[in-house]
């Protein structure tokens, strides 16, 4: 790993001014994925600035049915927490299945959405769940927040600190694993919300986590399996690699959702 | 006694050094290393705790697992500087004047042949044992296999070491 130079900040100022005199700095959250990152050298952050010991960053709140959920808190600690467990119990199953268990001791919620990985489960719960990605300047909704592969609506500098979610009617998410990396092949998040049917599928898409038109009114008008399953769904636009082709993955785009409502 | 890699990375700058005091395996130690410096690393290089190994060092085998504030962590992919304050325990800091149950159980039920994943089996093995009795789950054999997704052995099949987690998991 090149070197480089750790910040410690009690408060968001002290974070961006040291992410401001950096020549290349990058937050820190969990470093389940950055420090990985830097190992393989495809990453040199001059200075790393670790957001985990300000007041606030972590931890669960719930008010009026909506969910609150610091960036820094651990994907051990949403799987655990028992507001997310009565209020959006597809959210914590979603955490307690992302990697392993000491990876969700250290990777966070923040961690995972500002890193938006095409292949990351979180991702696809802040699109079905309509969350919003609040950070130190501004709230931004995940419908705006995700524009493609690792890429955000994030500014440079500019940090995560909160999501805030609405607790659905009902809501599931089905993950077919990559049996070696844990990441998803193709994870489907199915929400039943006061804005309609919401889906949305990663691990598939060319372009990262998507929101499915198609099933979304299928399931609007039908919550059910049966509705699920007359979708057509293209593999136009999804991924094709080593792992799967685009129409093993369509083909899989229906049948996890299927799943997923099944266990809505 | 240290190391001429440990050595070696001392020779970077003074501003990409940090002075970190941990508690590790029960006693305070502090040195001032480069901030890049792993967990793993310190561990092995600074403290010469080597029972702690680094298998595949990107994040998947589980041989670098240790405890950081009493929950599992790979300590490959944890930056010592940032544990400031923490208390780590690594296979070296289990037994406690006898094995701890978790080791006399792999041993008992020959969890082990190589040994090299034995570490990190054994820093999961009681992670998950101390999180199903905190939270009043039972430890299944199934729910043993899933935990250990993050713990690669390629010697033993997993099933005494299944059977070692699920034997120690009644005598803790």
């Amino acid at each position: 790993m090149y070197s480089t130079r750790y910040h410690k900040p009690a408060t968001i100022d002290d974070a961006l001014a040291a992410l401001g005199a950096g020549d290349e700095a990058k937050v820190l959250a969990g470093g389940q994925t950055l420090l990985a990152t830097m190992k393989q050298h495809l990453a040199a952050p001059s200075d790393l600035v670790d957001i985990r010991a300000i007041d606030g960053m972590s931890g669960v709140t719930v008010q009026d049915n909506i969910l609150t959920i610091g960036a820094a808190t651990t994907h051990a600690e949403v799987a655990t927490n028992a507001d997310v467990r009565q209020h959006c119990g597809a959210l914590g199953q979603l955490a307690g299945g992302i990697g392993d268990p000491a990876v969700r001791h250290q990777g966070t919620i923040g961690g995972s959405i500002a890193n938006n990985d095409p292949a990351a489960d979180y991702p696809a719960a802040m699109l079905a769940l309509g969350a919003t990605i609040i950070t130190n300047s501004r709230e931004i909704a995940a419908d705006a927040f995700f524009q493609g592969l690792f890429t955000t609506a994030l500014d440079e500098n500019e940090i995560i600190t909160a999501i805030r979610i609405p607790c659905p009617a009902k809501a599931a998410y089905a993950k077919f694993n990559q049996p070696a990396s844990r990441f998803a092949l193709v994870g489907v998040f199915v929400a039943k919300t006061d804005m309609g049917a919401r889906v949305a599928v990663t691990g598939a898409g060319e372009d990262g986590v998507f929101r499915h038109a198609a099933l979304e009114a299928a399931l609007s008008a039908d919550w059910s399996e049966s509705a699920a399953a007359k979708v057509a769904i293209s593999a136009d636009g999804l991924m094709s690699d080593i792992h799967a082709s685009a129409a093993y993955r369509a083909n899989l785009i229906g049948v996890m959702a299927k799943r997923a409502v099944a266990a809505s | 006694m240290k190391s001429e890699k440990a050595a070696k990375r001392r020779e970077v700058r003074e501003d990409q050094m940090t002075n970190v005091t941990m508690t590790v395996n029960g006693k305070s130690v502090s040195r001032n290393v480069p901030d890049e410096t792993l967990l793993s690393e310190f561990l092995r290089e600074e403290l010469r705790l080597t029972g702690t190994h680094v298998g595949c060092d990107t994040s998947q085998c589980g041989a670098c697992t240790v405890h950081v504030n009493g929950k599992s962590v790979k300590s490959c992919t944890t930056l010592a500087v940032a544990l400031d304050g923490a208390e780590v325990t690594t296979i070296e800091g289990v037994a406690n004047g006898e094995l701890h149950p978790m080791q006399v159980a792999f041993n008992d039920n020959h969890g082990l042949q190589c040994g090299f994943c034995t570490p990190g089996m054994i820093m999961a093995g009681i992670d998950m044992v101390n999180r199903y009795k905190a939270s009043g789950q039972e430890l299944t054999a199934d729910a043993i296999r899933h935990e250990l997704e993050g713990n690669i052995c390629r010697c033993t099949g997993y099933h005494n070491i299944v059977k070692s987690i699920q034997d120690a998991a009644a005598k803790m």
